[in-house]
């Protein structure tokens, strides 16, 4: 029941969903638990998704996508995660999904035509570099520096907590270019390989394991001036633009994982024992696996409400911020009370549910913590 | 080379406890079951492609895969699933499920044989619902053509297939002469099992059956797919087989645990008596 998919969905959209969850299951789910545990997952996972179509999904052919929306796009990452139960995997593939929008966007031809086809055939990795050491919620004030000599910039600063940054290739960051307050900012590709470009370290951190979370460091880092997207210090709209649409994917993230302990707490109810009966036999159980699937179904509607609000065109920047809260609540609540069915196995490193508790503490947090969607609710309430 | 492959859709295996019987046990309840291909099914269409290209272009067709199911409506799904992954043209005999059996089908794709006129009929060497096994052998014998059951590897030659079968003990290769039938095993997939004549013999396919992208999966809409009426294939619908009976599998006691494998030796020979 909580995975039926939306009434926007075509019979081409459940065939996606099918391959994916075929590709998941079959390249994914094996080595999930050891790559967690590994706190990788091999590159060349990168370049068997790109030929299983999986990375294109939501980009132009013309760039070397396969077409589609972000309804598509949500489906995709919803069967990857629950067909190949690793969330740190699905993410870690999946950074390019925030990282190669602006230059989609708002890039030249000859940037799209540069940038877009290796990702999207796996060869390179993209990441998107906004937060910085200093802070993550009040993007307007970063600090990362990028002044103008001849025809480079010179960037001096640091980004911190950025996925696939560890291994990204180029990394769509955000740089100061004119004066204080959002409109000094700029987007600059940086590619790997630049002098003054490099990793500070590899961050260990509580859940999403598989996927590397890396500090960044630009020390005197010269990018040619061909690398800025757009027009200078007009930067902060696209990153603006993009946050929607990540809300849109994390939300969606969310309501994979909630469906992912939801099942295996259901699996688990029918197999556990107490009290000389399988423990599904207790009402107050069963009201508990009702409470999460509730949860779900109204987190996975209001997410689908918006992204076809979305995709017919209109903003949804509240809504988005809406969306992501309820999903990242049903989920945080779906893994705790996962946990909890599982009793002492739900609190052992072994046990799917355990990890995905840990993975769900993300999403209240990346992408914009519930804080300031509250911030952007209220906005847009006009209070 | 043109190529008919023969699918069919099943209960999916990974659901199989959703499979239920009523107390009279004269039918299964199909109701709330999800439907999957036939996974050996899904093996032979991917020999099919692979026969029918230069596996280092797979982009570019180099002869036709038909695919026809047998079905209501809704298997149109699973043929449209099939044009995605990349045949050309699809059928569908409309029929009902439970007026069907392999005796029916064989001489109802006999009859689609020859007017589509395939070099070779390509399925699943059975269906994992029924797991009847018979439906290739006898439209082989229908056709009067060359057969060849269990596919393991097929390399194309000119006019005809050398196809390798796993046996007891070994490997056995025949040749068939072209048109023939072939049904297949779940090794076919593997990366160096299919070669056409244009394929190199160093390529080297990834494992299993391919992936279909979006734009596939966007194309598959377009692609032919034509209904066609049981009754025009074999105006003869009387079935051979009849059900009398279904029961589900009586439940699986607790195992126990042995202590060491002497114990383990022990209870195999004097209880489970299999040494
Ligand atoms: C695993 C992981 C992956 C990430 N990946 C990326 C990435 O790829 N790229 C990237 O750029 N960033 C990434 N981030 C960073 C993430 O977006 C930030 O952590 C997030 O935006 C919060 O910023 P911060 O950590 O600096 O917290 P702060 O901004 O310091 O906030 C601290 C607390 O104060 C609250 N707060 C701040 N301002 C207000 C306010 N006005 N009203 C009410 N409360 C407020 C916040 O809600 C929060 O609770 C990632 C983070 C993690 C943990």
């Amino acid at each position: 029941m909580t995975s039926l998919p939306s009434l926007h969905e075509t019979p081409e959209h459940a065939r996606l969903r099918d391959e994916i969850r075929r590709f998941a299951r079959r390249e994914i789910a094996p080595f999930a638990h050891a790559w967690e545990e590994a706190n990788e997952f091999p590159r060349e996972l990168y370049e068997k998704a790109a030929r299983a179509g999986m990375l294109g999904v939501g980009y132009p052919e013309a760039y070397g996508g396969s077409g589609g929306d972000l309804s598509h796009m949500i489906a995709a990452t919803e069967e990857l995660i629950v067909g190949g139960t690793s969330v740190g995997t699905a993410v870690g593939l999946g950074s390019h999904a925030i990282a190669l929008p602006p230059i989609l966007n708002f890039g030249t031809e000859e940037q799209k035509k540069r940038f877009l086809p290796p990702v999207l055939a796996g060869e390179k990795i993209a990441a998107l570099a906004i937060t910085e050491p200093g802070g993550g919620s009040d993007v307007a004030s970063l600090q990362t520096r990028a002044v103008k000599d001849g025809d480079h910039y010179v960037v001096t600063g640091a980004k911190t907590f950025i996925t696939s940054g560890c291994r990204a290739d180029f990394v769509t960051t955000a740089v100061r270019t004119g004066g204080e307050g959002h409109g000094g900012i700029s987007l600059l590709v940086i590619e790997r390989g630049t002098p003054g470009f490099s990793v500070g370290k590899k961050l260990a951190k509580m859940g999403w394991w598989a996927s590397d979370t890396a500090e960044l460091v630009f020390d005197g880092c010269r990018v040619p001036r061909e690398n800025l997207i757009g027009e200078e210090n007009t930067g902060f709209i696209p990153i603006m633009t993009n946050f929607a649409v990540e809300r849109l994917l994390l939300a969606g993230n969310c309501v994979a994982i909630a469906s992912l302990a939801y099942d295996e707490a259901v699996r688990y109810a029918r197999e556990r024992r107490a009290f000389g009966k399988p423990i599904m036999g207790f009402q107050v159980l069963r009201h508990k696996l009702a409470d999460m699937a509730t949860r779900i179904a109204a987190a996975r509607a209001l997410m689908n409400d918006v992204i076809a609000r979305h995709l017919r065109g209109d903003m949804v920047t509240g809504l988005a911020a809406m969306a992501k809260n309820t999903a990242t609540d049903a989920c945080s609540f779906v893994c705790d009370e996962a946990v909890q069915i599982f009793g002492g196995h739900g609190y052992m490193r072994e046990t799917l549910v355990e990890r995905l508790y840990r993975d769900a503490r993300l999403y209240p947090i990346g992408g914009g913590t519930r804080g300031i969607m509250n911030e952007i609710i209220c906005k847009t309430e006009g209070y | 080379m043109k190529i008919l492959v023969a699918l069919k859709r099943v209960a999916d295996p990974d659901n199989a406890n959703k499979v239920k019987i009523p107390a009279s046990g004269e039918k299964i309840d199909t109701t709330g079951l999800e439907w999957k291909p036939n996974p050996f099914d899904e093996y032979a269409l991917e020999a099919a492609l692979r026969l029918t290209e230069n596996g280092t272009q797979p982009k570019v067709r180099a002869g036709e895969v038909v695919v026809v199911t047998f079905g209501p409506k809704e298997t149109e799904t699973t043929l449209r699933a099939a044009l995605a992954t990349g045949a050309d043209r699809a059928i569908r005999v409309d029929a009902s499920d439970d007026k069907l059996d392999g005796d029916l089908v064989a001489r109802a794709l006999k009859a689609l044989v020859e007017k589509e006129k395939p070099d070779v009929v390509l399925m699943g060497k059975q269906a994992v619902d029924g797991d009847s096994n018979q439906v290739g052998q006898i439209l082989a014998e229908l056709l009067d053509w060359p057969m060849a059951t269990f596919a393991a590897t097929i390399r194309e030659e000119a006019g005809a297939l050398l196809v390798g079968r796993e046996v007891d003990g070994g490997v056995s290769t025949l040749r068939v002469k072209l048109p023939a039938v072939v049904t297949v095993d779940l090794r076919i997939v593997a990366p160096t099992s299919v070669y056409s004549t244009k394929t190199p013999s160093t390529h080297k396919y990834n494992d299993g059956v391919r992936f279909a992208a979006l734009p596939a999966i966007m194309a598959a809409k377009k692609k032919p797919l034509v209904e066609v009426k049981l009754a025009d294939l074999a105006p003869d619908q009387a079935l051979k087989v009849s059900y009398h009976g279904f029961a589900a599998p009586p439940a699986r006691k607790a195992g126990i645990k042995v202590k060491d494998v002497s114990e383990l030796v022990s209870k195999l020979k004097n209880e489970a008596k299999v040494l």
